[in-house]
């Protein structure tokens, strides 16, 4: 609760950000702002930088220039499990799971604790584990699954999995690259169902094509067209922008 | 979850068996020469349990893993070397109490960094810490700088090549392409009698038993699983929170040191130490024997090193040009055919068979489950 008013803190602000390869500038001069609780939608063409901007936040493309704050941190100065520790957790857009592992082994990893060598090493499945996999694994539809080989997963399950995977690493910014892509129509509304269950308490940037389910979810839009923003806003307005339409929902 | 931190009951079965191979069954049937060929043999099968948990489990191929096998080696071999070079037994050189072969190559003086191996004490450290920081310096040098698969494989092969060239050019140092012949007592215990080499193998075999209680050790902790997931999606156990070349560095590193171990047991067991057992060709070998033995299988590898070995030394004895291609044959087949090794066939053939036997004469109890994990580690 706020008493009084007080000046906005943005949980994630990126700032001239750009990025080249080779002179090409795959994200150039993009700014934009994350409010704590909100979900945020990134759309656009294919190519235009989407996941390039994921990428930047969670450390995996180092930018050329311009600023990542999260919480008053700057990203582009830290390594990945750094960032993943500041609080910022990350999907891939094809399901990252651990195959030969059981779905338990793979939420468990991904329990924030033990995670140096000698953590590791030490590490012992307690009760508090066993109870939070059990939890998580129970939201992500997987509760009778937990002792089953990953690569028998089918590949809604397996995009499930690693949204579990995420959720138990309890990240304050949730970043999802295409959580929908490839799933049957049923799969997607359990996603959907999954997903307004776990954007409680943190923030979320998502990129996804599926219209109908962006529609659902998201709180503001931003669109993304050769690395710029064309457009940013609610969903209405976003989609009644005539730049918006030429480019990317028209087709 | 009845597994402890160390085996679950199929694995304490297989570990058992194992003992009892290499605790009474080796000695009561084989004369003290061939028993002791077991002992040369078990001294690369610590290489080879390093292998499992760096390249099986951490899929980190390391075509070197001779360096720390001939750093242990070494290390052991200078301590005895020194010991066998006392003032009375080297009275005939120019210069009595040091080694021969540093006579021979005109040096008058110890160098300084043999002195402190005439400390037993200094060089168990040694034997630990040289090849574990040696691995710690090139771990951290290639994995911060994500330098990993065939590239990491490369530097190894040159950093074995590097080391042998070093070895036999140092001469005066260390021997040259001769080793470090003629060590003869352990702190004025002899090791050459038929007496002394049993010892020495049951005291091998003990070690090597510890090794294989580590190696069980990191597998069954989590960061056994953080190492097959690492191998599996590097990215995803990065962007859950862990600084995977740390995780490479320490894989690394206990490979390292187990090669030592070996190198160290093999200086005592066989007697001697040369170059020969550093570079590209023995390292090689020894990634060999992990494939075939199964290189997710911490009991297969000590199978496939002696069951490779065994062969080696018998094709050999009467075929000897044909045994490389032979070894050369058996990697390919075993790469094409059976990529889990031993432990594969035992693990997809043989146990699934025992297994149905066993349920066949019993009726499942209530809540049974199948304890096979799917990394195809067998039973034994």
């Amino acid at each position: 609760m706020l008493i009084g008013h007080q000046p906005k803190e943005f949980l994630l602000a990126v700032e001239a950000l750009t990025v080249s390869f080779d002179g090409f500038k795959a994200v150039n001069d993009l700014s934009f702002y994350v409010d704590e609780n909100e979900i945020r939608v990134i759309i656009g063409p294919n190519g235009a930088g989407k996941t390039t901007v994921l990428d930047l936040i969670c450390g995996k493309t180092k930018a050329t220039s311009g600023s990542i704050q999260f919480r008053g941190k700057e990203l582009t100065r830290m390594k990945e499990n750094e960032i993943v520790k500041a609080g910022v957790g990350r999907k891939f857009q094809n399901p990252s799971i651990y195959d030969d592992l059981t779905v338990f082994e793979n939420l468990e990893i991904s329990y924030p604790r033990g995670r140096s060598v000698f953590g590791a090493l030490t590490f012992t499945r307690d009760a508090a584990v066993r109870d939070r996999v059990h939890e998580v694994a129970e939201m992500i539809f997987l509760k009778d699954k937990l002792n089953m080989s990953a690569d028998l997963l089918s590949h809604g399950q397996k995009q499930w999995l690693e949204i579990g995977m995420l959720l138990i690493q309890d990240p304050d910014l949730l970043m999802l690259d295409e959580p929908v892509a490839g799933m049957s129509v049923s799969e997607r509304a359990k996603t959907a169902e999954l997903l307004n269950r776990i954007i409680k308490n943190r923030s979320v940037l998502v990129i996804e094509h599926d219209m109908k389910f962006v529609e659902d979810i998201a709180h503001k839009v931003t669109v993304l067209h050769q690395g710029q923003i064309l457009s940013e806003g609610t969903m209405e307005k976003v989609q009644n922008d005539p730049k918006v339409i030429e480019v990317y929902l028209g087709h | 979850m009845t597994d402890n931190r160390f085996f679950n009951r199929s694995e304490l079965i297989g570990i058992l068996v194992l003992a009892v191979f290499l605790v009474a069954v080796l000695p009561l049937t084989l004369d003290v020469f061939r028993l002791n060929l077991v002992a040369k043999y078990l001294t690369y099968a610590f290489v080879a349990l390093g292998l499992v948990i760096c390249w099986g489990y951490g899929g980190i191929l390391s075509l070197g893993q001779g360096v720390f096998f001939g750093l242990g080696g070494y290390c052991m071999a200078m301590f005895l070397k020194l010991e066998a070079s006392s003032v009375e037994n080297t009275k005939i050189q120019s210069t009595p109490g040091i080694p021969d072969f540093m006579d021979w190559n005109q040096l008058t003086a110890l160098p300084f960094f043999w002195k402190p191996f005439h400390s037993l004490t200094f060089t168990v450290a040694a034997i630990v810490l040289v090849p574990g920081i040696f691995a710690l310096i090139i771990g951290t040098a290639m994995f911060k700088r994500r330098v990993g698969g065939t590239y990491f494989a490369i530097i190894t092969q040159a950093v074995a090549a590097i080391l042998t060239i070093l070895i036999v050019g140092q001469q005066g140092y260390t021997g040259g392409i001769n080793g470090m012949t003629d060590l003869r007592t352990l702190k004025g215990w002899d090791i050459r009698p038929d007496h002394a080499k049993i010892a020495l193998y049951f005291f091998e075999v003990g070690c090597l038993f510890v090794c294989i209680m580590i190696a069980q050790f990191v597998r069954h902790s989590k960061l056994g699983r953080i190492l097959v997931a690492m191998r599996e999606k590097e990215d995803r156990v990065r962007f859950s929170g862990y600084s995977v070349a740390n995780f490479k560095i320490f894989a690394f590193c206990i490979a390292a040191v187990f090669a030592a171990v070996g190198g160290a047991m093999f200086a005592l067991n066989v007697g001697f130490m040369s170059p020969s057992f550093v570079g590209i060709v023995p390292s090689i070998e020894m990634v060999i024997y992990t494939a075939v033995g199964g290189r997710l299988s911490i009991l297969g590898a000590i199978y496939g090193t002696l069951l490779v070995n065994f062969a080696k030394t018998s094709l050999s004895e009467t075929f000897p040009e044909l045994w490389l291609f032979g070894l050369g044959g058996l990697f390919i087949a075993v790469v094409l055919a059976f990529p889990n090794g031993l432990a594969g066939i035992w693990g997809d053939y043989v146990q699934p068979r025992i297994e149905r036997l066993i349920a066949s004469r019993k009726p499942k109890p209530e809540g049974w489950t199948d304890g096979s994990v799917a990394d195809g580690a067998p039973a034994e």
